[in-house]
């Protein structure tokens, strides 16, 4: 193999290693890890990196397909058609409302052909898909009322890509198309709206062999039993999609988002999903350092002003429009200024249509080259404004971190602490309210924070893994800590926090289900609630019942059930470090489903229980 | 005259294994005047419904604690129900009288021989000694405490002998919706079966 593979392996490497944890460390992004990481190794700081970022950069884009790709697994069609007003309604009036107001000031203010302008205009009004979910995954607020509408706008962006792919071509009208540019597309000495066409045809055609060729194929390959070859089909199809719309001039990132969906309905989807993840998250990173290292710095010292200007007004356009829709929709402030400021960069599709449309000769060079900069830089401003908008908008605009109170009222301590007050910490609350005990509440949806507080609750607003947040909510007195927070990441770097800065603490860990648990037992945490445990051995106590079992008995059963589960996930935890493999893919989880299923053979739950069993003393009376 | 009604409150944590009790309850004739009751059905995680309770015994003139004897006492689901259901200034108290000139009895299974039952067997007490705690708070409650059912030797039983004590369960209980009883005549006996017996041979 070539030595400078392994050179740039370890120069793109190391820089993400070094930089991501600094940025975590810092409580910023790691996208923006990512991105610094690619500045600095990029050509204008150290210059590790030269032309060929460009190359890393169609490599990396590879990462933004696949998110795609799982992001199209992800979506449920009953789930879409719930979601459709606000996909249409908020997606439609981002995209025209941002797309007009910059084709008005751009027609104002600068003497660009229609053409260009349309372009400029529709390839800036996409947000960064990648971004903005990457950045509500971390702060774990897909779930809020600002997580779902940005999911709803960036999914119209990513379908409405397609007809503007489509359109593009069209408006060449007639031109001749410089044919040299244009080698990766077989289909460009044709007519427009043979092209148009052909495009239309392939989507079918794509959607049609998903589900007549794919899904057979892929049940083959599973027939076979070997995972890795599994993971080279799902990689197959992926590069295969992508490589097949890239033919016809259209965006890989589409293709895999459409094949993506048509196998969401698949029994393979998990295990896709779980193949591809890891593929998606490393390309990913990947794909943020080449945009860290593509941004022509020279581009921008040559005309500081006009791409910086541009690069404001831009995030400033986006951010009112968004603003405006947020209060259509009636968003609580500070939901809203999340909502806007997470979409108000342009992101990667901009890339896409910029270079398509250069392919087309409707953009001059340098001006595409400047708007991809401004693109990049807008990315890059996107979790400095968050970080902002975190630090001193929203402490004014938005729900207040903590109540504000009258001098007079005594600020009393409350002896449990509920991080997470969704549907499982909310019953909690709720149980220990009717029995007279009040607990102070950290949740980091504001909607629930209004609402609880005009319930009279004690809620504290923010990130429940702040150690500012923590000692505010007043961890240090405080007895117990209850940790329900839905996301398991944030619950679990919560419980380590707390471990650390707050060890007299009692901790209650709600776990979502095994393997959850095992990370939890690794950290050293002992009472351990899985959710999945309690409700799965209540139903099948039932069951057993309506089989015809007493009740009482299967209730023991059940009960036992439980003790002896609790007792195996412990020797399992400790079990499981025996192996190479630590991270728990699906693979994994099936082989840990055999292992406690061979080891419950073993298991004779009566065996050891002579209660009311009278059997023993008959024996005893004839011998 | 009014029929009596009976309410019998079944206590049995491992019915599925005992053959006795489980033709005793399928020889339990069915008729509007006798309701079965069975708790550990009824409450397998000791959950009472207090009210649910007091409202049946309060429809019923006969109540019957219908268990097997372990360790001389009953199953802890019975006296959870004791404890839980009896309750002050309902069953017991001075305004507790709504259970006030019912009448309750046991009916107990037992693996041990009568013989053993007395001072000089192994079980050092006769069954009425034994379950004086019982009649005791049904004396609290103001109600009738009569002498038991006993089904000895459960252990060794065969088919036919099991099936002849359910009959006379069965046949006992319909006597008792239809009969009123002596009390003075029937507190003579040691168990209300052998009581029932003499009277079914005297004719």
């Amino acid at each position: 193999m070539d030595n400078g593979f392994f050179v740039q392996a370890i120069i793109y490497l190391t820089s993400a290693i070094v930089c991501v944890p600094i940025a975590k460390k810092l409580g910023l992004s790691s996208i923006l890890g990512y991105l610094f990481a690619g500045i600095f190794i990029g050509p204008f700081v150290l210059g590790f990196i030269g032309a060929e970022g460009q190359d890393i950069m169609h490599f990396a884009e590879f990462g933004v397909v696949m998110m795609l790709f799982l992001i199209g697994l992800e979506l449920d069609p009953y789930k879409f058609w719930k979601m459709r007003k606000f996909i249409l309604g908020m997606g439609s009036m981002q995209l025209i409302g941002s797309a007009f107001t910059i084709f008005i000031l751009c027609q104002l203010f600068l003497d660009w052909s229609w053409q260009t302008t349309v372009v400029i205009a529709l390839a800036l009004s996409l947000s960064s898909t990648a971004i903005v979910l990457q950045t509500l995954k971390e702060k774990g607020l897909s779930q809020t009322s600002m997580g779902r509408s940005s999911f709803a706008v960036l999914l119209f962006q990513d379908i409405a890509v397609i007809p503007i792919l489509a359109i593009i071509p069209l408006m060449v009208s007639g031109s001749h198309v410089e044919t040299d540019n244009l080698h990766t597309s077989l289909i460009a000495d044709f007519d427009a709206w043979i092209q148009t066409l052909i495009v239309i045809f392939t989507i079918v055609a794509v959607y049609f062999s998903g589900r007549l060729i794919i899904i057979p194929v892929l049940r083959m390959v599973a027939k076979t039993r070997l995972q890795e070859l599994f993971t080279a089909s799902a990689l197959l199809l992926v590069v295969a999609v992508s490589y097949l719309m890239q033919l016809v001039g259209l965006s890989p990132a589409l293709g895999a988002f459409l094949a993506g969906v048509v196998l969401a309905n698949s029994e393979f989807r998990h295990e896709l999903e779980g193949d591809i993840a890891p593929f998606k998250g490393l390309l990913l990173g990947l794909f943020f350092i080449g945009v860290g290292a593509s941004i022509n710095f020279k581009l921008i010292i040559d005309n500081p002003t006009f791409i910086l200007v541009f690069g404001a007004i831009l995030t400033a356009v986006k951010f009112l429009v968004l603003f405006g829709i947020g209060k259509v929709y009636k968003k609580s402030s500070d939901q809203n200024f999340l909502f806007s400021f997470g979409l108000s960069q342009a992101g990667e599709f901009g890339f896409v249509i910029l270079s398509f449309s250069m392919q087309l000769n409707i953009l001059p060079n340098i001006l595409a080259n400047q708007m991809m900069a401004i693109i990049a830089l807008s990315m890059l401003s996107t979790p400095f404004l968050l970080l902002i908008n975190e630090k001193w908008i929203d402490p004014y605009f938005g729900v207040k971190e903590k109540e504000v109170r009258k001098h007079d009222e005594i600020d009393e301590q409350n002896e449990v602490i509920i991080a997470g007050f969704g549907h499982f910490g909310s019953t909690i609350g709720r149980l220990l309210r009717a029995n007279g005990v009040n607990a102070t509440i950290l949740d980091h949806d504001s909607d629930r924070v209004d609402l609880l507080r005009k319930m009279g609750f004690k809620v504290y607003y923010g990130d429940a893994t702040r150690l500012e947040l923590l000692k505010a909510a007043g961890a240090e007195e405080a007895k117990i800590f209850i940790a329900a927070i839905d996301n398991p990441e944030v619950n679990l770097s919560v419980v380590e926090s707390l471990r650390k800065h707050f060890p007299h603490l009692n901790i209650l860990t709600r776990a979502r289900n095994r393997v959850d648990a095992y990370e939890l037992i690794d950290h050293g945490v002992t009472k351990i609630y899985r959710e999945t445990l309690y409700t799965a051995v209540h139903l099948g106590v039932d069951a057993l019942t309506q089989l015809g079992h007493r009740k009482y008995s299967a209730t023991r059963q059940g009960q036992r059930f439980i003790k002896y589960d609790e007792a195996a996930i412990r020797k399992l935890a400790a079990k499981r470090h025996d192996k190479m493999a630590y991270l728990a893919t699906v693979k994994d989880e099936i082989e840990m489903q055999e292992q406690l299923l061979k080891n419950d053979l073993h298991i004779n739950f009566s065996a050891s229980d002579h209660a009311w069993d009278s059997e023993h003393l008959k024996k005893q009376i004839s011998e | 005259m009014a029929q009596n009604k009976i309410l019998i409150l079944f206590a049995h944590p491992l019915f599925e294994k005992s053959f006795v009790n489980q033709e005793l309850v399928r020889h339990i004739p069915i008729s509007n005047h006798i309701t079965f009751h069975d708790l550990y059905e009824e409450y397998p995680e000791f959950d009472i419904d207090v009210k649910k309770e007091q409202a049946l015994l309060e429809k019923h003139d006969i109540i019957i604690w219908h268990h097997p004897m372990y360790w001389y006492s009953c199953p802890p689901l019975l006296k959870q129900w004791i404890d839980m259901v009896l309750e002050y200034d309902w069953a017991y108290g001075k305004n507790g009288n709504v259970l006030k000139g019912k009448s309750i009895f046991q009916m107990i299974t037992t693996g041990g021989a009568k013989e053993n039952y007395c001072a000089t067997g192994k079980d050092r007490f006769t069954i009425p000694e034994l379950l004086e705690p019982f009649n005791q708070t049904a004396k609290v409650c103001k109600m009738n405490y009569l002498p038991p059912f006993v089904v000895h030797g459960t252990h060794k039983m065969d088919e036919n002998e099991t099936v002849n004590h359910a009959k006379n369960y069965a046949e006992l209980l319909l006597f008792l919706t239809k009969n009123e009883l002596n009390f003075e005549e029937l507190n003579k006996h040691f168990y209300i079966n052998e009581w029932f017996t003499k009277l079914k041979t005297n004719g």
